[in-house]
């Protein structure tokens, strides 16, 4: 992959690792790149927190609560349980949406998620190199200033295609009780032509959201492990969007 | 049946309704309708001109329930339905005739009325075998399908076995039972799915088509948008219950006796086109959720393949395991979690080992 960088070569130098005092004691000199530009960190942390919404609303949609007590007048439980996942469903495929639209304008940084270079020979090396280094086999890890080339793999197919999937079998379902004249069934109504029992369509939607749980559970594992194990900045790196290497 | 083309002017006639009277009735039409004053002859012309729809009723894999929903209509009645708005000139079940009789009508129909008249199945054919598993007439009703769906004007395709193919296409469907839509594909098909359609239902289709003399809107998937195009669920007069969070847990507990949402015991009124919580059963006396049973989504593609009627997850079979969606889910999340704890275990442990030999090597 062309990103993969040896530390502190093309980084710009940091004006730190010039600084010292006068008792001799230098600051410490770290190469930091900016990767993560702001629209795309803000589209992160939005869609992290809309997913985390809408699994928890999603599953008790599916296995609703204990019945509440009382006139039906009075209560709203799985009314309100239901507007919190469509409100963040919305949410989230607006910002999906931003998010796409951001690879036009944004740096290559934010291209590296909607495509996966799979005829280059050099990226499935990589590929190799980094399930070895999981599989602990390697003893020294590759440094890349965006995502390696098995990271990009789970990103791709982990969020791109299951998140895409996920709102375009949300809004068919949802289109279910806005009715077949809404836009949402003009739009996303072709999905009961692939299911025509729209039972089946919940199935997937519900697979889908296992499969977003799985992803998380891996995409926070690799992250935290990856910020002590290859000595780079990942986790501040979406919030801040400059990736530091601290060695 | 099926000698000379009938009118509804001759159908009214042998009601005995006098001439006078029809002519009143055209006038008070128009009249109430608030038409001009020729209306009333228009409409009198109309009526005394137009045939009657001819329509052909066949039986394929099937198990009646069709015709014996449709019998039971109260609006209209089906006595008006079958003996004055069409003309009813094959159905092997009910008709008069036999034999060799019965089947030149098929043959006299299929000449005179040439593109005008509907067929209407009940059923569908099995495929396997060349369709030996339902003959009819001596021939495999595959065949017999075909040659009429021919000169046909449209098709109906009565009830979940026409629509989608119901239980006798159920896996593993040993007979290649198919629905209509997959074996004529040259003609307009009206789906009408139930395991029966509401009786109500298959008159309204019927009335509608011989008033306006036009086919009803349809929707993505074959059906009669004003029928189908909501689910049980939207029209459901127990949804506030679902909406308020109150629901059956068991049978027989307290909330189903008060009448709560049958959500948990696997209603597939939010997955099921219908328009049973509208219409209802019986001339409007009741439908199944008004009786305390779940939904079981008998109007839907391949309802017999979709689990238990009491869940609301569909089973999945697969590498020999049969669990639902978030039970395979819950499984596959538990397994990565706990390899992701292996895995982090794994990392700890070396990482320690790694900074022993490098505190090793410094001394």
């Amino acid at each position: 992959m062309m990103d993969a960088v040896a530390p502190a070569s093309d980084a710009r130098p940091d004006r730190a690792a010039i600084a010292a005092d006068a008792s001799g004691e230098r600051a410490v000199g770290r190469s930091s790149v900016y990767v993560y530009e702001a629209p795309v960190r803000i589209c992160h942390w939005v869609n992290a927190f809309s997913i985390i919404v809408l699994m928890g609303t999603g599953y008790l949609i599916g296995t609703p609560l204990p019945t509440v007590a009382g006139e039906a007048s009075d209560n709203f439980v799985m009314g309100y349980i239901r507007f919190a996942h469509f409100s963040a469903g919305q949410v989230l495929a607006v910002f999906f949406l931003a998010r796409i639209l951001w690879t036009f304008v944004g740096n290559h940084h934010s291209r590296q998620i909607f495509y996966l270079p799979l005829h280059r020979r050099q990226f499935w090396k990589e590929v190799l190199h980094e399930i070895r280094w999981y599989a602990f086999l390697e003893r020294e890890p590759k440094l890349y200033v965006g995502h390696n080339p098995l990271a990009q793999i789970a990103m791709f197919t982990g969020f791109t295609l299951f998140v895409a999937f996920m709102i375009v079998t949300g809004f068919a379902l949802y289109s279910e009780g806005t009715g077949i004249d809404s836009w949402q069934h003009k739009l996303f109504g072709w999905v009961f032509a692939i299911w025509p029992n729209s039972q089946d369509v919940h199935t997937w939607h519900h697979l889908g959201m296992w499969a977003l749980v799985v992803f998380v559970m891996v995409h926070i594992y690799t992250a935290i492990r990856e910020d002590i194990m290859s000595r780079q900045s990942i986790i501040s790196s979406m919030i801040s969007g400059e990736r530091q290497f601290r060695d | 049946m099926g000698a000379a083309t009938e009118t509804f002017y001759s159908v009214i006639r042998r009601q005995g309704i006098t001439r006078r009277c029809f002519h009143k009735f055209c006038g008070l039409t128009a009249t109430s309708l608030g038409l001009g004053p020729l209306a009333a002859s228009r409409i009198a012309n109309a009526l005394e001109t137009k045939p009657r729809v001819p329509v052909i009723w066949m039986h394929g894999l099937e198990c009646t329930c069709c015709s014996e929903s449709f019998i039971r209509s109260a609006h209209p009645l089906v006595k008006d339905a079958v003996l004055s708005m069409i003309s009813l000139d094959y159905d092997d079940t009910i008709m008069a005739a036999a034999g060799h009789q019965a089947e030149a009508i098929l043959e006299e129909t299929r000449a005179k009325h040439k593109g005008q008249y509907i067929l209407a199945v009940e059923g569908n054919p099995p495929l396997n075998e060349g369709g030996m598993f339902c003959i009819d007439g001596g021939k495999p009703f595959v065949e017999k399908l075909k040659m009429m769906a021919e000169d046909a004007m449209a098709i109906i395709a009565w009830g979940a076995c026409a629509s989608w193919g119901c239980v006798q296409a159920a896996k593993p469907n040993p007979t290649q039972a198919t629905p209509i839509d997959k074996v004529i594909t040259n003609k307009p098909i009206i789906k009408v799915p139930g395991c029966p359609p509401i009786a109500e239902v298959m008159t309204g289709v019927v009335t509608f088509i011989t008033t306006f003399g036009k086919l009803p809107e349809l929707d993505r998937q074959g059906r009669p948008k004003m029928f189908y195009s909501q689910r049980i669920h939207d029209k459901c007069y127990r949804r506030p219950h679902f909406d308020a969070g109150q629901f059956v847990e068991e049978w027989d507990d307290e909330a189903a006796r008060k009448g709560y949402c049958l959500y948990k015991m696997g209603c597939k009124g939010p997955t099921t086109y219908n328009a049973c919580s509208t219409v209802r059963w019986n001339g409007g006396v009741s439908f199944p959720i008004q009786s305390g049973h779940g939904c079981i989504g008998c109007s839907e593609d391949g309802f017999w393949d979709k689990g238990s009627f009491y869940d609301r997850l569909t089973n999945i079979k697969q590498f020999g395991i049969e669990k639902n969606a978030d039970q395979i889910g819950m499984a596959a999340a538990g397994a990565v979690g706990a390899a992701v704890a292996a895995h982090a275990a794994v990392t700890a442990a070396k990482r320690l080992a790694n900074k022993r030999d490098d505190a090793n090597q410094d001394h």
